[in-house]
């Protein structure tokens, strides 16, 4: 009796230690002649994507095997930073470009220097969101950036010339326009996240304004503007919860004239069965307003042990060569990085033009000299934005104590 | 297993044994060992899952970490810095505030249409229990179809729920994304969640109850409402009691159907302690771990300090 039930204690503990030992013997990441792993936010990119192919052509050409795992991007962000700190990063990461300093800073990336990585082709503003003191982190796989999307019957109806679209006046009186004829005006994304700085910041940078100082009265002008936007009707109430997603589905409900969104939306645009044009973002008296770029970069996670460093290396330089950069960034619906390859996409698809003109005037959003301390001014520019729209705070209320909370951090 | 039973037997002549007191010490130590190693696996997985965890999250909150000491160790300590700036955060009286409020009208409706529905079905008609398990649903689906699907109904521009007011001639409601109505349009969703939770206890509770009671009750002439007053309810208060605490305890944590709806916003309106500590910790590009575990601790503690009330209120009724 005593016995067997020892045996049966025995064997509880038994089945324990194995489970404790099952969870310790997964296999090592770093192995010499294990398969290369490479992480990306493509989730919607699935196994028989273009995207897909050409990460298992470039491990071909490697000479190994590539094991692809997607997260969403925020999510990726996590997962990095815990890999990171248990030591089991992925060989390469195809991150989002505002992260890549920050990672950087916590010294999770080797530097293209180290690597041998040649950039020189890179378009110079694009590669400047991957470096940090002056060094680069990574090469970016593409761009995107904001524009505005618009929809040719509404305006129509509503007796718009987009051509005198040229700066923030006109763009309101188009707008009244619009509303007037019984139709919505425009929609955007005003989130309290990243993506609602993101899609504040052409209209922040068009107003002249600088992000070391969100208090200013150019900074207060943009900030009005939306805000004015919202209290007269142009844009709907919606937008301070909309991400760019949700916003986007506003816009194919085909009731809006204006949708400011991302060169991720092509694809869609043309599925949506709208006839849809596309105007950069105008600045405060005219021009084109700096958008924030947008897009990945792939980058290699330092390792423990290097001798994986040199086939990581090659299959950085496949994916991001100016053979493979037009499949990807077809396939992403991205502009590429390299002035050459941007020629091919134009003169394969010339609507793309006001995109490759868009991603040129475009700026990083580490630039501003902030590199690092972007995510500390973004932050407080996001809650700003949401308290002055959801009418808490005034603007210049709103932006005045970001601007404190931004010194502070 | 027959040489153990023939050698067991064999024993005691083998070694000549006086009498039971000897047996009963030498078996002493085995029965030991057979108890701890069947405590074994539950004490390795509290020790893993729940020691563990809690005592990082203790130390997060407790040391000054930036991204590059997270990932490569040597955060400085930071004693009860977290907590301080935690405190003196303006967010934090907001949290606290709306936290209590999401937390006590959720609990307060939950258990109130709980109960109600509880006493309804209780009364079997046709096609009650069919009834009684489409109302289980809310309980069934994942949260993120729950929480997506309120969001959609509650929006602003094209939600239905905007529809169906403007139909009755009702303006626009910015459910969602004026300060005023995001928190509101939250505790809803979640009452309507949390409903069927009660529901199934309370009706089991009331199954409990026996029928003698309430048939002497009626032979007395008691109405509905006293019969409901004087034996219904205090004879479901353990089980009330029990279904307020888990209820307390799961409404405290609840953050997806918030994230999913109003990500706490606008501008704070909807943040509860739950949505601040993801927030600092995860919903930045610039993660501050020490500040959100700080805020994770805190609402352990105010389950915790639940979860002792209830005990202590137990045990008196208990002694009584």
């Amino acid at each position: 009796m005593t016995r067997s039930r020892l045996t049966a204690g025995l064997l509880a503990l038994a089945v324990t230690a194995s489970l404790a030992a099952c969870s310790s013997s997964s296999p090592e990441p770093g192995a010499a002649d294990g398969p290369l792993t490479l992480w990306d936010p493509y989730p919607q990119l699935a196994a028989d994507s273009d995207w897909a192919k050409a990460i298992e052509a470039c491990g071909s050409a490697s000479g190994v095997r590539i094991e692809r795992t997607s997260h969403d991007t925020t999510d990726l962000t996590n997962k990095v930073l815990l890999a990171a700190q248990q030591g089991a990063a992925p060989h390469v990461l195809v991150v989002d470009n505002p992260v890549v300093s920050t990672l950087a800073e916590g010294g999770v990336l080797a530097t293209t220097e180290d690597l041998g990585l040649d950039t020189a082709a890179v378009e110079p503003n694009l590669l400047d969101a991957g470096k940090l003191d002056g060094k680069t982190y990574g090469v970016p796989i593409g761009a995107n950036t904001l524009a505005l999307y618009y929809n040719k019957a509404v305006l129509t109806g509503a007796g718009v010339d987009v051509a005198s679209i040229r700066d923030w006046a006109s763009l309101t009186a188009a707008l009244d326009k619009v509303k007037q004829s019984g139709k919505k005006g425009i929609t955007f994304s005003a989130v309290g996240t990243e993506e609602g700085s993101f899609q504040f910041l052409p209209w922040f940078w068009g107003s002249g304004a600088q992000l070391t100082d969100v208090a200013s009265a150019d900074a207060v002008s943009a900030l009005t503007l939306w805000k004015d936007w919202l209290d007269r009707g142009y844009a709907p109430n919606s937008v301070i919860g909309n991400t760019q997603t949700t916003s986007w589905q506003e816009f194919a409900t085909g009731e809006y004239a204006f949708a400011e969104n991302g060169t991720w939306q092509l694809a869609n645009a043309a599925k949506s069965g709208l006839d849809v044009g596309v105007l950069a973002i105008p600045g405060k008296s005219g021009g084109t307003a700096p958008a924030p770029t947008g897009g990945e970069f792939v980058t290699v996670p330092v390792q423990a042990d290097k001798s994986r460093d040199a086939t990581a290396k090659a299959v950085v330089t496949c994916l991001t060569s100016a053979e493979n950069a037009l499949t990807t960034d077809t396939a992403l619906s991205y502009v590429s990085a390299l002035p050459e390859v941007q020629a091919k996409q134009v003169a394969a698809k010339p609507e793309l033009e006001v995109w490759v003109q868009a991603v040129k005037a475009a700026k990083g959003r580490t630039g501003d000299n902030l590199g690092t301390k972007y995510p500390r001014v973004s932050e407080p520019l996001w809650n700003a934005v949401q308290a002055a729209l959801a009418g808490t705070k005034s603007p210049q209320q709103a932006l005045t104590e970001a601007q404190a909370a931004s010194a502070a951090k | 297993m027959h040489a153990l039973e023939r050698a067991a037997p064999a024993q005691p002549a083998d070694h000549d044994l006086p009498g039971g007191a000897k047996t009963a010490r030498r078996s002493g130590p085995p029965r030991n060992l057979t108890a701890w190693a069947f405590l074994a696996p539950l004490v390795v997985y509290l020790l893993l899952f729940y020691v563990y965890p809690l005592y990082r999250n203790v130390d997060l909150s407790l040391r000054f970490y930036t991204v590059r000491s997270f990932i490569q160790g040597g955060a400085a300590f930071a004693g009860l810095d977290n907590y301080i700036a935690v405190f003196a955060d303006p967010t934090f009286f907001r949290a606290l505030g709306n936290t209590l409020v999401f937390t006590v009208v959720s609990l307060v409706f939950q258990y109130g249409l709980g109960l109600a529905l509880a006493v309804f079905f209780d009364r079997h008609f046709p096609l009650s229990a069919t009834l009684r398990a489409l109302f289980l649903v809310p309980w069934l689906l994942p949260l993120i179809v729950s929480a997506s699907t309120w969001a959609w109904m509650l929006n602003s521009e094209s939600g239905v729920v905007n529809a169906l007011l403007g139909a009755v001639g009702i303006d626009q409601v910015n459910w969602l994304t004026s300060p005023t109505w995001a928190l509101t349009s939250v505790i809803i969703a979640n009452v309507w969640i949390g409903v069927p939770f009660n529901l199934v206890i309370l009706y089991s509770g009331l199954r409990a109850i026996p029928p003698e009671v309430h048939e002497a009750a009626s032979l007395d002439g008691a109405s509905g409402w006293q019969r409901f007053r004087s034996i219904t309810f205090p004879l479901l208060r353990p089980v009330s009691a029990i279904t307020l605490l888990l209820g307390l305890v799961y409404t405290l944590k609840v953050f997806d159907i918030i994230w999913i709806m109003t990500k706490g916003g606008p501008s704070g309106a909807s943040t509860t302690l739950a949505t601040w500590s993801y927030q600092l910790g995860f919903g930045s590009p610039v993660p501050r771990f020490g500040h959100g575990a700080a805020v994770g601790n805190l609402l352990i503690v105010l389950a915790l300090v639940a979860g002792l009330v209830h005990i202590r209120l137990q045990s008196r009724r208990e002694a009584r």
